[in-house]
Formats: C-alpha cells, structure tokens, sequence
C-alpha cells in the first residue's frame, strides 16, 4: 500500500512496488491525461512533474517515489508556468492529434519553472525528450518563447482571427 | 470545460441505460444521401440516440430549443483540423458563429456518412475538405432556408426580407427577431427545399479566416478522451503478444507463471497471439511478459528484406509491366540518356497513440470503444467475430492519437474482440509500442526504375518510369483497382507530373508481398513514394544538363501557371538566388501537384564531416485552392513535413528470419524538437476548388531533402532512409578518428577532416 500525494490530493493505492506511476495514475487513480507512447522513456507523452521536476512516470516505479508531490496535465494549470504554458499552447495553436501534448505542456512547464526566459538551446535540451509524431516542433518553440515573453516571433506567416470562444466544450 | 465533445453527453446518456439504442437504429441502413433531410417524426429511436433534437434536417445538424448548434463530424480529428473546418463550412452557409456549435463523432452509418471521393465512411487520402465543400455547405444552406421559412411563415413575411446573424433571424420592416433556437420546432415542419443557393466566396464571413481549433483546449489539460483513454465499469485490461511472424501459430504455451502474477485474471489462448488481462495494465504487461510461448513460424519463417529487395528488382526486370500513362512515343529521338534506380522501404505508421480498443462482448450485443478511421468497417469486423448482427455493434468513436492510415484498418479492433469475446467482462488491449510497430499494416516498399532522355536543350524529350511493388488497393479497396487491374495509388505523382514531357510512359508491375502478409496506406500514400522519385529525378536531368534546379523546373512549367507559381513564391522567399556559402552548406528543392493541391518546399541543410545532417531552414509554397482555415494548412504542411523528413531520415521496417528488426522509438527513430528547422509556409490566395492538405507536405519533403544533400555534398540519395555513412567525408580518415577517439572528441575530430574534399559529383546512394 503506498499513500501518494497527487494534484495535492492524497490517493492510497495497492499495487505492487514495481508498477510504473504512469500506470497508477491511469488505471487506479482514474487520471488518464498523462499518456502512455513508448513504455520506455523514449516519447515522453507520459511526463509529469515530482515535487517540480520533469520525470517519465512510466519508468518510475510507485515505491521510488516517497512522499514527494506528483502534479500531472489536470492540474498543472494551476502553476503558474503551467497557466502560461497551456495559454500560450492555444494562442500559437500547437496541437495537431494532441496526444503528446500533454507531456510537451509538462516538460515545457518545468522549463519555464527553472529558466525563466529559455534560449533555444535551452528548449532543444529541454523538449527533445518528447516525441511529436504531428511534428508541431516548430510552434512549440514559438509558444514556449510566448509564454516566456509574452512575445512570439516571426514565426506565424499566417495570422490567427479572433478566437472563435470555446466552441467544443459544454 | 472539460467535456470533450458532445461525445460524453452521448455516453452518459448510454450509461444511463437504453444504449442498444444509441448507433444501432442509425446504422440500419435508410439509404440517403449525403445532405438529404432525416426529419426525426416517425423515427423516436433515431430520435433518442441523436438526443432528440427539435430540428433535424439532415444528418449533421441538430437545433434544440435551448443551448448550442449540434454538429455531426463525418470525418475522424487526427490532429488534421478536420473538425474545425468541417464546422466551419456548415457555420458559414447556416450564419453562425464557431462559439454557437458543439460537435459531435459521427456513428457508423454508410448510409448517412460515406464520403463521396472514397464511397465509405472512413478519413483519409486528405479527401475530407474536398469531399465536405460542397456537401456541408449545403447541409448548412438548407438549415438556414428551413429556419428562416419558419420565422417567415410565423410572421408572415417574405423570407427574402429576412437577415440572419448569429443564430438570430431577422425581419427589419416590422422589427421582429427569433432565434434558431426558438425557431427549431416549426423549421421541422417547414418542407425541404430541393434546391439551395449557396453563398458566393466573396461573401464568406468564416471560411478563409484563421479561427481557433475547436478541439484544442481539451488536448491541452488532459481532458480530451482518446481511445486509450475509455473506460467502462468493471473494465480490465489486456497486453497481447501477438506471433513476431506474420502469419505464425502459437505452438505451445506454458502460462502458470503470468497466472502467478498479482492482479493477473486471465489467460486467453488464441491461435496466433496470447493475451494477459489483468486489474491494470502493469499486471497484464507483467504476466505477458513471463509467458512462455513457442511459437510456429509457418512458411513466412525464411522473410528477409534482402530477398523483398531482390524479389522487387527480379520483378521490375522480368514481371508483366502495366501501362498507368503514355503520352507520344518514348523511343522517338535521341540525345543525351540517363537511367537510374530508386528505392524506398517499408515503413510503420507509429501514431503516437499506440493501438487499444475496449470491448465488451456480451451474449446479445458487443460495444467497442475506440478511435478509427472506419468505424463501420470496425463494426462488420465484430460481428464477423461475434456472429452478432452488425445492428447489435455499438461503437464509440474517439479523438485520434493520430492515425497516418494505421487507423484505417480494423486488425486491432478485430483482435480486441477475439480476446474479450471468452471473457464476458469488457476488457481494454492495448498494445504496447514494440506490438504496435511489429505488428503494423506496413508500408510496402517500392523499386522504380527511371529514365529520361535529354534534348540538345537539355530538357527531356522522353521520359519513362517503372514502378514496381505490392498493391495496397487490391486488399483494401478491390473495387478501386483499374479493369486491367492497375493501382492508381502506385504511380500517383509518377503518372502526372506537372513537367511539360513530350513523350512520356509511366509503367506499374505488381509484385506480391509473399502470402497475403498485408500491406497498408502511410500518409501520403503513392506520392510520398513517387514524388520523391519524380523531384530527385529531374534534379538529376537539371545536373546533367548543367542546368540551375529551378530555372530548369520553370522552363518545363511554363504551360502549368498555378505549379509553377508555387515554384516561384518559395524562390522568391527562400531568396534562391542568393544562396548561402561555405562548408557543406546546401539548398533543395521540390515540387509537384499532390492531392489537388500545389507546393513547393526548398530546403537549407547541412552536412558534417560525420555525414550527420542538420535542417537549417525550409520554406514552402502552397497552393490549395480556397483555404476553409489557413491556419490549419500552415500546420499541416509544417507538421506533414517533418513526418516526411522523419521517414527519408530514419524509418525503415526491415524483416530477417520473418520478424520486424525495429521494436520501439529507440529504433524507430522520430525527429525530434533540436532537428527541427524553421518552417516557413506561405499560402497562395486562390479561389479554385479545396485540394487536400493533410499528406501534401510529407509528400514533398524527402524530395527536398535529398536535393540539398546532393546540393551540398554531390551525393545523389536514391534510397531511403538516407544512408549517412554515404556522407561521410574522407571515409578512410573517418573511421580512423571514429575508431581512435571516444564520443566527445567527434566535434573536434570533424573540424579536422573538414578540409578535406568532397565527394566526386554524381555519385550514387
Ligand atoms: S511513455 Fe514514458 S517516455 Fe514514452
Ligand atoms: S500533436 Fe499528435 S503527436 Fe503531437
């Protein structure tokens, strides 16, 4: 049995000690948005943050990791790197299929947590652990410098309208 | 937030109980077509599924009396933008705003959904736009003419008096408004119009304008259910171990050690896989993990891409050639005469969303949760399994974690059945990543022999083209294959080119994978293979005519204004001619008319002294026509690029001993954000017809890039994924200094061969 402090609740799951976070997170606690790609930490779709830092929870096994906090994608919004990097993500309109998105707005989060104002170099040794197979690279360099600066570069040669609202929620 | 989609509104209401009636009426089959009406009197359980909507006209749009504009997708989002600009088309015609509408996954239902260009309902062959331009428009058009009727007739008014904005109608003489909403109810009762006027382009207040991704928000919190990502009560999960041989049989099986696992519930024993379904999936995983199988390999046991190779090469030589296109006679005239053989590999699709599907087989139905290019080929799949009725399968399709046409086939959705069929239980299988890319519906690999004779121009008089290969048609889509039995798919970008030839023959022969082992589409499908042939091709007639690449491409476009207007736009924004110098430092270009649209890509590399390459810059030109979202177009050229670049750089599935050599990302490789080069893309304003956009930049991309390798290096890559020991520079010193230093002196080790020449001219990969 091991008590983990998720999205700053506390969960109690019975699971052997070799079981990959990612896969308590997905099947025991219910939280599916931490994605599983590679089972390897080859992709990093399955990013999440341990008391701040970037990890791949389907290499971690639950008894590595103690008492320390777990944040994933449902809630990293309510960081403020996170906020910032979720708003950017929009604003640039990064997401293709969006199943890497959720470890890239993860990474990218952490990034921000610890540089502040990234240089390329920074986000290449920060974002190349995760695969996009959309390859939405490009506009995930822009929102990142976005949510950095609150400036984007040249990057769009196509501007975006006015957003059209939230459409596709209820 | 949160709810992604109307999708979970939908599956509340079936776990609420009645589901048997959710897809199961509308997949019996009133034939209709696209954009005829289906009122909903008469049909209450057509009724209740849809949510019983006050206005129904036809199948994609539902008006209730109170709350937002419900949209039917036809098309699956894989990321493409689909959604966004299928809506957008219906919005435009009805006068709404994209913040009035939800949308909702279409059910399996042919009758309903099929789409025009490819005659069922599934996505791809970016045929989406092009299929919905006209249909959604006027699905929208006759919402709009039966609500504004309805509000007429209540007021009794001419509806030519009548304005719409926003959902809101309108009569400015007597002040009167009504909103669709309120309007709903007597709409049903107001006759379908026969005909509808859709708006002239110039008055398009949505189409052609940038607007938000309507399906974004929810992929950025994680809130957006995937297939993956269903659940049902009681559900389990399974890991299967499929046979490494396709086409094997499990021998034996010795199981006590996975039933030994904690957490592990059952063992099912198929004839040619295993699966493990346990409370979790590492339970599954774990007890998949200590099966121990011994399997038959069965006769494709000796498959080895060596001998695919050669069988490929045998046939183009020996095999029965069919005509795809002739034009004038190729043995006419004489000059100059250049012969080469291109050859690219087969290659897995690796979504990152690897393959799942949940399914619970009970005695009178199946449902399955999953997201699929073809729904209503995953349902005739479980029912061939099950021996249900096909009006007893329930699916719910999902957001796609990309699909490239993995997600066009049902073999996973067929094997998830198989499994849950004994257990009675619903069961998710997923498969993990070294099942997903062992086990996929390849790419198959293509042989092309190519030639052109070159005039005293130097432009060629003749040009003739041998494809060789399997057919992915005459497994998929029969029906599709020419009398003669020619596959279009295989000489698509080859057939056509938008070169000015005077005499031209374009040639397919069809060699069978061995036994039936099945092979798939992959993004881009015949041009990815083709226009990569084609453009490295007429960069080799350009070298040999000592000609500039785009100068020689313009002098044989000069009859095709909208390609060679493409040609020109990235010249121009790329600043050809003003190239870089120095080092080895080179500029592609490629371009070509896939999928109705036009493009041009250049790109900037450069090469190592390792012969690692590195993208500096690209910048591409399109031409789609009318652009619904060109937003969307930017991304998808940005985003098919770098899938292409990915395969000309990395991918390849090979076989040896019958298995697939390649197993997760580690060995599949995937470029990556610090390969990523500055993406330009630059839209041509047209008003003809939509083209397709999702496959049109990884068609153009490896092309490009093989270009600027020989730009920068004079080495010819006329086989894919490029060979980088090819580009190594000074090969004898290389491996000395790669032998004699450890890894962190490379750097320092490439500044010292640097200086040293380059590669002979011509040279060939
Ligand atoms: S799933 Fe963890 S890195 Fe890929
Ligand atoms: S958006 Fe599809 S994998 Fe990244």
């Amino acid at each position: 049995m091991f008590t983990l402090n998720v999205n700053g609740q506390s969960h109690d799951v019975d699971v052997p000690p070799d079981m990959p976070l990612l896969w308590v997170l997905r099947d025991v606690v219910g939280l599916t948005g931490t994605k599983f790609g590679c089972g390897v930490a080859q992709c990093g779709a399955c990013t999440v943050h341990v008391a701040g830092q970037a990890m791949r929870s389907c290499v971690l096994p639950v008894s590595a990791l103690g008492s320390r906090p777990v944040t994933t994608v449902e809630a990293v919004g309510q960081t403020p790197a996170g906020q910032k990097v979720q708003q950017a993500w929009l604003e640039i309109e990064v997401v293709q299929c969006g199943y890497c998105q959720s470890g890239q707005v993860m990474s990218a989060a952490a990034l921000l947590t610890h540089t502040p104002d990234p240089t390329d170099a920074d986000i290449d040794a920060a974002m190349s652990g995760n695969i996009c197979r959309c390859g939405t690279y490009a506009r995930i360099r822009e929102a990142i410098k976005l949510a950095a600066t609150g400036r984007t570069t040249a990057m769009p040669t196509v501007p975006i309208a006015a957003p059209a609202g939230p459409g596709a929620q209820s | 937030m949160n709810a992604p989609l109307a999708l979970n509104r939908r599956d509340l209401m079936l776990a609420g109980g009645g589901f048997t009636l959710a897809f199961t009426i509308l997949r019996g089959g009133r034939a209709q077509a696209m954009a005829d009406a289906r009122p909903q009197a008469g049909d209450p359980a057509a009724a209740a599924a849809d949510g019983a909507p006050a206005f129904a006209p036809n199948a994609f749009i539902r008006i209730d009396r109170a709350g937002p504009v419900r949209l039917v997708m036809p098309n699956v989002e894989m990321g493409q933008g689909v959604y966004t600009g299928e809506a957008t088309l219906m919005a435009e015609e009805l006068d709404i705003g994209l913040d009035q509408v939800v949308l909702e996954h279409a059910p399996p239902n042919e009758a309903l959904y099929a789409m025009p260009a490819l005659k069922m309902q599934a996505t791809g062959g970016s045929t989406s736009t092009r299929a919905a331009w006209q249909v959604l428009r006027e699905a929208g058009a006759v919402a709009r003419v039966m609500l504004v009727g309805a509000a007429a007739k209540n007021w009794s008014v001419d509806p030519a008096a009548c304005t719409v904005e926003r959902g809101v109608v309108h009569h400015a003489a007597s002040g009167r408004t009504a909103t669709y909403g309120e309007l709903a109810e007597a709409a049903a009762r107001q006759p379908v119009p026969p005909k509808v006027t859709l708006k002239d382009p110039k008055d398009f207040a949505l189409i052609g304008k940038s607007f938000r991704r309507l399906d974004t928000a929810a992929k950025v919190d994680g809130s957006a259910i995937y297939g993956m990502d269903a659940s049902t009560p009681g559900m389990k999960i399974a890991v299967v171990v499929q046979c490494p041989i396709y086409g094997g049989r499990v021998k034996s099986v010795d199981d006590s050690a996975a039933r030994a696992v904690p957490g592990v519930r059952d063992v099912i024993h198929l004839d040619d896989a295993v699966a493990v379904s346990g409370d979790h999936f590492w339970a599954a995983k774990t007890g998949a993990d200590a099966l121990k199988i011994e399997w038959d390999g069965g006769e494709h046991a000796d498959f080895s891409t060596a001998a695919l190779f050669k069988g490929l090469d045998d046939s183009s030589l020996n095999g029965k050639a069919l005509v795809a296109r002739e034009v004038g006679d190729v043995g006419r005239g004489g000059g100059h005469r250049l012969d080469a053989v291109y050859q690219v590999p087969m290659l897995a699709h690796a979504p990152m969303e690897p393959l799942n599907a949940l399914v619970h087989v009970r005695p009178d139905a199946c449902e399955i949760w999953v997201g699929t290019q073809v729904p209503v080929r995953c349902v005739d799949a479980a029912a061939a399994v099950t021996g249900l009725p096909a009006d007893k399968i329930i699916l719910h399709n999902h957001y796609l974690g990309g699909g490239f046409g993995r997600r066009l086939e049902e073999d996973s959705v067929r094997l998830a059945v198989r499994i849950a069929k004994p257990l009675g239980y619903p069961v998710k299988v997923i498969w993990t990543r070294e099942q997903d890319i062992q086990h996929d519906v390849p790419r198959p690999a293509y042989h092309d022999r190519i030639g052109a004779v070159l005039g005293g121009d130097g432009l060629p008089v003749a040009w003739t083209d041998r494809v060789t290969s399997e057919s992915v048609m005459r497994r998929w889509v029969p029906a599709g294959l020419r009398k003669d039995g020619l596959d279009s798919d295989t000489v698509e970008g080859s057939a056509e080119p938008p070169y000015d030839f005077p005499n031209l023959r374009v040639e397919w022969v069809r060699h069978d994978m061995p036994n039936g082992m099945a092979v798939g589409w992959w993004r881009g499908v015949g041009p990815t293979h083709n226009l990569f042939k084609v453009e490295s091709f007429i960069d080799e007639c350009a070298h040999a005519a000592g000609k500039d690449p785009v100068a020689y491409r313009r002098a044989l476009l000069q009859k095709n204004p909208r390609v060679l207007g493409v040609l020109n736009l990235a010249a121009e924004k790329m600043g050809w001619d003003s190239p870089r110098s120095g080092g080895r430092i080179g500029r592609g270009v490629a371009v070509a008319s896939p999928f109705g649209s036009h493009v041009c890509t250049m790109v900037e590399i450069e090469v190592s002294a390792q012969g690692e390459i590195r993208l500096l810059r690209s910048v591409s030109a399109v031409d789609c026509g009318m652009v619904v979202n060109p937003n969307t177009v930017e991304a998808q050229i940005q985003g098919g690029l770098v899938f292409g670049w990915t395969g000309a750089l990395y991918s390849q599935i090979t076989y040896e001993g019958g298995a697939v050599q390649q197993s997760n990302f580690n060995d599949y490789r995937m470029m990556r954000m610090n390969e990523t080069p500055p993406l330009e893309v630059h839209i041509v304003h047209s008003s003809e017809a939509p083209g397709g956009i999702g496959e049109v930049g990884t068609a153009i991309a490896a092309p490009a890039l093989g270009n600027a390798i020989f730009a920068a290096t004079g080495m010819r890559i006329r086989t894919l994924p490029i060979d980088r020991g090819l580009l190594v520079q000074d090969k004898g010193a290389q491996k000395a200094v790669l032998t004699a230093l450890p890894l962190g002196a490379l750097v320092l080790a490439g500044a010292a061969v640097a200086g040293s020449g380059r590669s002979d001219a011509g040279e060939e990969a």
